[in-house]
């Protein structure tokens, strides 16, 4: 137990410090020895994150897009996912080494081709690249796996059940097998919203105005004219995008536990 | 309809229920690479955006670059130091939780919680405790020891990153270690605990053999993963200080978009590439081994 909580200390002290510090005024930042709680909090700090630049138009940036991706990633690998594990159609396994192709590469490894290809289609400086390449590349083909394994395991009674009612495929897929679905479809939405909500280096590349910008790529924008960090309200800011996720996680942790460990990382 | 029969409705419904999935493959990862390729091979001048084929120039680039022996030395020192780190704090962990106590639960929840904490913030979070006057001197001052200006200095700004990253990301290792220890069959530990096995005989005798399969492939994923780590670099230390901390995949994103190299971006994106690729074909040869073991 002793060693557990050591141990646990680097994990949860600088999450508790930043949201101890953001309601700090700043010269108490940096007192030595450090405090963990303050005699005078103050949320000026948090009025200050959206004055600086336009965080709530950044906070409704993130929140659309990870939504909309999320969206559309459920229902393209969850098509994708039932077609590979129960339809038979010619082609059907070479087309999947295709898709899992998509896991092999590193969007590192993409991204200085996908920024020319975005540019010569005007799509520079718009949220169209951090949508389309997140919803349908790399997350989703790990998605469409995760949901190929899930439909591989369902009987073939319930569909035959289906069929007997008069429904056709997507009738069967929409009606009785996504309904079913509900554990990989949470774990997908899970790994989903998190990676869109967490993506940098494709916000950097693509996007220059304050306006555009996503959370993680604003929090690196809180610096004064002279380009010293604004420490109090990047804390404040980094508060206001880690507490909603972790209070989600911290309700929902059985599902996000092991929504990952089924993910087929294993 | 005679033609419309079950079986071609069947073909067709399995196309076009891939056909986004497919598309997304094609337009986002196979065509871009089929690109960075074709980029490798010209050379770009920024000024009149015109492109030169130069054939085998930038890999012959490689060589001579004297930044680059600097760089894949910070990139096996970030990627090795990140994985030895978590896979034997992952697999510590997992240990101590995988008993029946009060607040199991409890502790799970805090070693897996900087997992969905953004990289960003995780990283501000302790570029700021480990600046000269930040929180981690000030405890080490109020205990007499003079801490370094951790993120000033080539050696301590490596360490910095590597425990940032383990720290963030071990979670994830922890739940696939619990799920293998899981797996251990419990006659096994009663079996050697009859034979008057210690606890720490019967953790190299049982234990580790039977999940290191799994250490294996964790190992091997925590690699790939963190060979891919751009937002801890650019955000703790922006490569600094010199090259001690620019790990290719950085090295990449200066060259393309930084200094606008997009042909030398693009042959150093490819080896980076080649890298994921031979130890995920690794992964997969291990995989088929494990299959095989469990059966």
């Amino acid at each position: 137990m002793t060693a557990l909580a050591v141990l646990a200390l680097p994990f949860a002290v600088p999450t508790i410090w930043m949201v101890a510090a953001s309601v700090k005024p700043l010269p108490e930042i940096f007192k030595a020895p450090p405090t963990l709680w303050t005699e005078h909090p103050t949320l000026a700090a948090y009025g200050e994150a959206f004055t600086f630049q336009p965080f709530a138009r950044q906070y409704v940036n993130s929140v659309y897009i990870a939504v909309l991706v999320t969206l559309i990633t459920l229902l393209v690998s969850s098509m994708a996912g039932y077609a590979f594990a129960r339809i038979r159609f010619p082609g059907a396994n070479a087309l999947f080494l295709v898709v899992l192709a998509g896991l092999l590469v590193p969007s590192e490894v993409t991204i200085v081709p996908l920024f020319q290809v975005f540019k010569q289609a005007g799509m520079i400086n718009t949220h169209w690249p951090l949508i389309l390449v997140t919803a349908l590349a790399a997350p989703c083909v790990l998605a469409t796996f995760i949901m190929r394994q899930f439909f591989i395991a369902l009987p073939a009674e319930l569909e035959e059940a289906g069929r007997l009612d008069g429904l056709g495929r997507p009738g069967i897929w929409w009606r009785i097998c996504l309904p079913l679905a509900r554990p990989a479809l949470s774990a997908v939405a899970i790994l989903t919203f998190l990676s869109s909500w967490n993506l940098y280096l494709e916000p950097t590349v693509y996007l220059t105005s304050p306006e555009l910008f996503t959370l993680p790529q604003a929090l690196t924008r809180f610096t004064d004219a002279y380009g010293a960090d604004m420490w109090n309200t990047q804390l404040a800011a980094a508060t206001m995008t880690v507490l909603p996720v972790l209070i989600v996680f911290v309700l929902a942790q059985r599902q996000f536990v092991e929504g990952l460990a089924h993910s087929g990382l294993k | 309809m005679r033609y419309w029969t079950t079986r071609r409705r069947d073909v067709l419904t399995g196309y076009l229920f891939i056909a986004p999935q497919l598309a997304g493959v094609v337009l986002f990862v196979l065509i871009p690479v089929g690109l960075a390729i074709w980029y490798s091979l010209n050379k770009w001048n920024v000024f009149t955006g015109k492109q030169v084929f130069v054939g085998a120039d930038h890999y012959a680039a490689l060589a001579s670059d004297p930044q680059l022996p600097n760089v894949l030395l910070a990139t096996v020192a970030f990627s090795g130091g990140v994985v030895v780190l978590n896979i034997s704090l992952g697999l510590l962990i997992a240990v101590l939780l995988n008993r029946r106590f009060r607040g199991a639960t409890f502790f799970r929840t805090v070693f897996f919680s900087p997992v969905v904490v953004s990289v960003v913030a995780w990283t501000l979070v302790w570029g700021f405790l480990l600046q000269d006057n930040g929180g981690i001197n000030g405890l080490l001052g109020a205990v007499g020891v003079d801490g370094p200006n951790w993120l000033q200095h080539g050696d301590t700004a490596m360490v910095s990153v590597v425990v940032s990253q383990v720290v963030r990301s071990v979670g994830v290792n922890m739940v696939l270690f619990l799920a293998a220890l899981q797996g251990v069959p419990s006659e096994l530990y009663e079996a050697a605990r009859m034979d008057g096995a210690s606890s720490r005989a019967m953790f190299a005798r049982i234990t580790l053999p039977l999940i290191s399969p799994t250490v294996l492939l964790t190992a091997i994923i925590t690699v790939v993963g963190a060979l891919q780590s751009f937002a801890q670099i650019a955000v703790l230390t922006g490569g600094g200080p010199e090259l001690s901390t620019t790990v290719l995949v950085y090295y990449v994103y200066q060259q393309a978009f930084e200094f606008n190299d997009i042909g030398y971006g693009s042959t150093l994106a490819l080896m980076l590439l080649s890298f994921v690729m031979v130890l995920t074909l690794l992964q997969w040869q291990l995989r088929r081994k494990w299959v095989f073991h469990e059966q």
